[in-house]
């Protein structure tokens, strides 16, 4: 059986940034496993720009993006295997995969990488009534048919939600010549960056419908018609609210769901709010020497902040395959355990999770990132953090959404001057 | 006294900007917590202008579509003549990232180029 030191699962973003890292921080055997027929994962169909503004200080567009880091995984030479498909890992870390030239195979590796994305949730998870005709895409399903084969769907387009990829293809399929007559949201605000809103609806005039669902599909064969009603505070379909909107195409984009089965398989705890695993501060799972980063572990807006979380997984898988092949030499003339502390993040009061969700303060960096999402659209609110009750750090913000995710800075001071921290709590309040 | 009210996009903070024009004079401009949204609220309401991605017919390459990009940002109100302008070119792999694919699209000034490498497809 070959054996690596890291495998990486998925050459999307995170996944290209973790093996540059941890090919950096000293490990020779990296291998990348891509079930698609190119590296780059989603960025391949993200024509748009706006891309590495925090990592390059330039907007790119997807490809461009991706082209960086694909570029250097060459240059360094990290090896990787596209069209492979992983089935199974075993908590051995012993991975199962296919692809055509080599069939079925497995191999053992030291530490994993979990960088397999995320997928879009579909119309069987929303229960919408009516039909079932042709002309019904989810967003992505969509971008890639109109970005990468050069077909438009359809010619009248209703869109059902307001994430990223629904407001980016409102603009796109506009500028291709279709009429897009309304995006449609059930939640009193939008799931999409406010740039995605003013650039991609305001620009063209798109109307935004906020607390709206769908309720009627019309059309046999292909969609004639969808719907529209307005939703309460329980999202219960208001009667007498009921719009008609004729069209041929339907796009959905109501949330991302991270892909977690090969996690799940290998005995990976997994969060119920984001549907990734829980991580310590090194974006470590449960299962020793498996790290998580990117939109497996919790679904990003931005995918400069995959990139820099997924180096910190690099860096720390790297660290662990050092450090087990260092203890494999102490433990024989050494009986000495080490006491691993854990302190526990709690998110409270509006913010909904945090990444991490445990920190051990000795193995910390300097600074530690913790992001997280909050429930609902705030104003003139701070974002508190207490070290066992008592407030250690206090951030003004004016405005925090749902859709945008938001992140904090906890330092090694904090943690030395609170040596007996039991849990952090962070939550929003009142200015 | 005129007000407009803007979303700045400069970054994913995404600033409330309310501009007050007399006109097409700026009066005042409130709301950003950068300088980057000051700039992008004078141009907004002067002269807006936008980064133009789409994608062109690549012959004999890996790929069917080559994403493109206006190298610079273009006139709002040119947005629909440069999407009209990309419609029916062909290239020929291999395509460069950089790449010019149109000069001077819809008299703007500004090229076209490509956004991503794509290789020539070798039949064996």
């Amino acid at each position: 059986m070959k054996e690596y030191d890291i495998v990486v699962i998925g050459g999307g973003p995170a996944g290209l940034a973790s093996a540059l890292a941890a090919k950096e921080n000293g490990i020779k055997d990296i291998l990348i496993l891509e079930r698609d027929r190119e590296l780059g994962g989603i960025l391949n169909q993200c024509i748009h720009n706006g891309f590495g503004l925090h990592t390059f200080k330039e907007e790119l567009t997807g490809p461009e993006y991706a082209a960086r880091y694909i570029e250097r995984v060459v240059d360094m030479k990290i090896s990787y295997k596209l069209h492979t498909m992983v089935l199974d890992i075993r908590p051995d870390k012993v991975i199962t995969a296919m692809n055509k030239e080599e069939g079925l195979f497995e191999i053992r590796t030291k530490a994993i990488i979990l960088a397999m994305g995320c997928r879009e949730r579909a119309r069987g998870a929303l229960n919408i009534p009516g039909y079932r005709p042709a002309g019904i895409f989810s967003a992505g399903t969509a971008q890639w048919l109109v970005n990468k084969e050069g077909y438009l769907p359809g010619r009248e387009v209703v869109i059902l939600g307001s994430g990223d990829i629904g407001l980016i293809m409102a603009r796109r399929m506009t500028l291709e010549g279709a009429k897009v007559k309304v995006v449609a949201e059930l939640m009193p605000y939008s799931g999409g960056l406010k740039r995605n809103i003013v650039q991609c609806l305001d620009d063209y005039g798109i109307p935004l419908k906020l607390a709206h669902t769908i309720i009627d599909i019309k059309g046999k064969k292909r969609l004639e018609g969808v719907t529209l009603a307005q939703v309460d505070e329980n999202g219960k379909p208001v009667l007498g609210t009921e719009e008609e909107y004729s069209c041929d195409t339907l796009l959905l984009s109501v949330g991302l769901i991270p892909e977690n089965e090969l996690s799940g398989g290998m005995g990976v705890a997994m969060n119920p709010v984001t549907s990734g695993p829980f991580v310590n501060e090194s974006l470590e799972t449960n299962r020793e020497g498996v790290f998580a980063c990117g939109n497996v572990l919790h679904v990003h807006d931005l995918v400069d902040f995959v990139s820099e979380e997924a180096a910190v997984a690099g860096k720390n898988a790297a660290k662990y395959v050092k450090n087990q092949s260092e203890n494999r030499v102490s433990a024989a003339n050494s009986e000495e355990i080490v006491q691993d502390t854990k302190v526990c993040l709690k998110p409270v009061n509006g913010v909904r999770y945090t990444v991490p969700s445990t920190i051990n303060p000795s193995r910390m960096e300097e600074n530690q990132i913790v992001r997280f999402r909050v429930g609902a659209v705030y104003k003139n609110k701070t974002i508190g953090v207490y070290f066992d009750g008592e407030e250690v750090l206090k951030r003004k913000r004016m405005v925090m959404a749902p859709g945008e995710m938001e992140e904090v800075k906890l330092s090694k001071t904090m943690f030395l001057s609170h040596p007996n921290v039991q849990s952090i709590t962070i939550q929003v309040e009142d200015v | 006294m005129e007000k407009r009210e803007l979303t700045c996009i400069g970054c994913p903070m995404g600033c409330a900007i309310t501009v007050t024009m007399n006109g097409m004079e700026i009066k005042d401009i409130a709301g950003q917590t950068c300088k980057r949204g000051e700039t992008y609220a004078r141009k907004e309401v002067t002269s807006p202008s936008r980064v133009v991605t789409s994608t062109v017919v690549v012959d004999g390459g890996t790929e069917r579509r080559v994403p493109v990009k206006t190298q610079n940002d273009i006139p709002k109100d040119k947005i629909f003549e440069c999407m009209k302008a990309l419609k029916g070119i062909h290239i020929t792999a291999p395509v460069a990232i950089g790449d010019i694919i149109l000069v001077n699209v819809a008299g703007t000034g500004v090229n076209i180029i490509a956004a991503k490498n794509i290789e020539q497809q070798h039949f064996v």
